[in-house]
């Protein structure tokens, strides 16, 4: 695990990706380090969805090549591919928990999988990870339909760091909480990533998350990744859509915000 | 896994000198197989040592935890030593989030709990009886509104599912009314020729499926094809919250969904029955032909003497009203549907098997009606 430290954990060279006659990458390139939380932002429709899907395996590139651990996810085996996936968790919009399975059967679903486990220590683990993402102890037993959307984030997020994976994939995970639900989200993650050491790759518009807990940001325009870095960088950018992003009335009130808690 | 990581370590447990040493990697997959070897509550251990451990997950954080727990045997857990920082704040973090006691199983239920939950399901039943007969009044009222102000009727939803449920039903239903005629005619002659009356044939498949089996089995087909349609396709837009969209926007649910499917159904469950009616008789009389030598002249003048038009009417009288159980229980179900996938499903299935159920019911119910009366 430490040769490959300072290689990146994800590696995304030339993707192209189109659907019918539409492009939705045309020559996409990121790095992801190890042990960073990453955030990729972009206008509705750039494919922000589609990288990540395309990451995880689900949907398969027209051209390009991607690396998760220095494996190319494509040319794997069914065996090598079923490994690699152990090694990441992925939390889709709104959870996408099973609806026939209680909470906590919905985070021993991966480890029933995955793992031979025996029954209580299955559940133990799996009601320990329910407790780390901020759900009640009574949240356990009910179903997905019984929760608010912010629990069932929070149940889907326990999902994906089941098997304390070494990625954890999330798509919008503040969109559609209210600013208290979100900061609170935003600062899970945090935790969370400190104490398991997560690299965690972020789809988000929500600028607020950028600023609190973001260590790079990437900004997907025009069909390719238009600029990676810091907060800081982003704001020097001078692309007038990245600078709009960035410096428009809500990035400006999202900025003052982290501002004055610095204070 | 082992593929990706061929530099795992197996754990070791080992104690030496009142203290429990682990090494190599706690993780989720190696955990499981030392809690066997942990050592014994009560021995007597001063710390658990963790600094020849390589790695470790949530899962041997807890495992570790646990360990110095259980060794104290219910004093203060016993401390743990030689953790590096990133590990010390997951064992923080695990520490925080251990499970509390677990909760006793629930009891057995007793007696007196099975029978009061057989007067709760009885008392359900009872209660979806009265919804059930609430909401037929409901689609009726809607319908006399109609009579009233027809113009408040979607006339295109109405012919679009007049196509659905009747005409694209019709090479379904045929098929099956031609092969219940064949069948019939199949095992009436083989009883029938034991005492020489084969003729009689034409008798038993006239009266068979003119007055029961055309429209009774038409109207199963239909509970199948068009009742089970009706429930998935308004649960999924009750799912999606388009009910209660519609109900925002001032438009009756009833009005604009249940109404047209009820309706279609109404106007088409009778033009289906006579199909089947008469492929039943067609597939009879081919058979008859094959079978026995009765020729279609035969069969026509026979079916006309000896049957008359009331066999065919108390069949196609039934028709309306399972064309109203089937499309009020479809809706009825789809309404009921909640937010999740799975109560789609349920009811989907709930409201053909309770249409059915209720189609023969109906039907028996019309059987005893019509001897009382003497058709």
């Amino acid at each position: 695990m430490e040769d490959d430290a300072d290689r990146p954990i994800i590696r995304v060279r030339g993707l192209v990706k189109s659907f019918g006659n539409h492009t939705v990458h045309d020559g996409v390139d990121l790095d992801v380090r190890r042990g960073e939380i990453i955030g990729i932002v972009g206008g509705s429709g750039t494919g922000k969805s589609v990288l990540l899907h395309q990451i995880v395996g689900l949907l398969k590139p027209d051209a390009g090549r991607i690396e998760v651990f220095g494996e190319s996810v494509r040319d794997t085996s069914d065996e090598e591919y079923r490994a690699l996936r152990r090694r990441w968790g992925v939390m889709f919009q709104d959870g996408a928990l099973f609806s026939s399975l209680t909470v906590r059967q919905n985070v021993e679903a991966p480890m029933r999988e995955q793992l031979d486990l025996p029954d209580d220590l299955r559940e133990t683990l799996a009601g320990i990870k329910v407790r780390m993402v901020g759900l009640p102890d009574n949240a356990q037993g009910k179903y997905p339909s019984d929760l608010s959307g912010g629990m069932r984030k929070r149940a889907g997020f326990a999902r994906a760091i089941a098997l304390d994976p070494e990625i954890v994939f999330l798509d919008e995970p503040t969109a559609g909480l209210d600013p208290i639900g979100a900061a609170a989200f935003d600062t899970l993650i945090g935790q969370l990533q400190t104490a398991l050491g997560l690299t965690v790759f972020m789809v988000t518009h929500d600028l607020d998350s950028l600023h609190a807990i973001c260590d790079r940001v990437a900004v997907l325009a025009e069909k390719k990744v238009l600029a990676v870095g810091t907060m800081d960088e982003m704001l020097k950018v001078d692309h007038p859509w990245v600078h709009e992003y960035f410096h428009g009335p809500r990035a400006r009130a999202a900025l003052a915000g982290t501002a004055s808690e610095g204070d | 896994m082992t593929a990706q990581r061929p530099d795992r370590i197996a754990p070791v447990i080992a104690t030496a000198g009142g203290r429990v040493e682990l090494s190599g990697d706690l993780l989720i997959g190696t955990v499981a197989d030392l809690v066997s070897h942990a050592p014994a509550p009560g021995a007597d251990v001063q710390a658990v040592d963790l600094s020849r451990v390589e790695r470790m997950d949530t899962a041997g954080a807890w495992f570790v935890l646990d360990l110095a727990a259980r060794l104290s045997g219910g004093d203060a857990p016993a401390p743990i030593e030689g953790a590096s920082d990133s590990q010390a704040t997951l064992l923080d973090t695990v520490r925080e989030n251990m499970p509390r006691a677990t909760p006793a199983p629930e009891p057995r239920a007793s007696l007196t709990d099975r029978i009061a939950r057989l007067g709760r399901a009885t008392y359900g039943v009872g209660l979806v009886a009265v919804e059930m007969t609430a909401f037929l009044g409901q689609v009726v009222a809607a319908l006399a509104g109609l009579v009233l102000r027809p113009r408040r009727l979607r006339l295109t939803s109405l012919v679009h599912h007049m196509q659905e449920v009747g005409w694209n039903a019709i090479p379904i239903v045929t098929l099956m009314a031609f092969l219940i005629g064949v069948v019939l005619a199949f095992q009436g002659s083989a009883q029938l020729r034991q005492f020489g009356a084969e003729v009689f044939v034409v008798d038993l498949i006239a009266i068979a499926v003119l007055r029961e089996l055309g429209i009774l089995l038409t109207a199963i087909i239909v509970a199948g094809r068009s009742g089970s349609a009706f429930t998935a396709a308004i649960g999924s837009m009750k799912m999606r919250e388009e009910v209660s969209a519609m109900r925002t926007l001032g438009l009756d649910p009833v009005q604009i969904l249940v109404v047209p499917r009820v309706l279609a159904l109404f106007l088409t469950l009778p033009l289906l029955g006579f199909i089947a009616d008469v492929a039943g008789l067609v597939g009879g009389a081919v058979m008859s032909w094959i079978e026995l030598g009765v020729s279609p002249v035969v069969f026509q003048s026979r079916l006309v003497a000896n049957i008359d038009l009331w066999q065919f009417g108390v069949g196609i009288i039934k028709a309306p009203f399972f064309a109203l159980i089937i499309g009020v229980i479809g809706c009825y179900e789809g309404l009921k549907v909640g937010g999740n996938a799975e109560s789609l499903g349920r009811l989907t299935s709930t409201s053909v098997v309770v249409a059915i159920f209720m189609v023969i019911v109906v039907d028996a119910l019309f059987s005893i009606f019509f001897a009382l009366v003497g058709v």
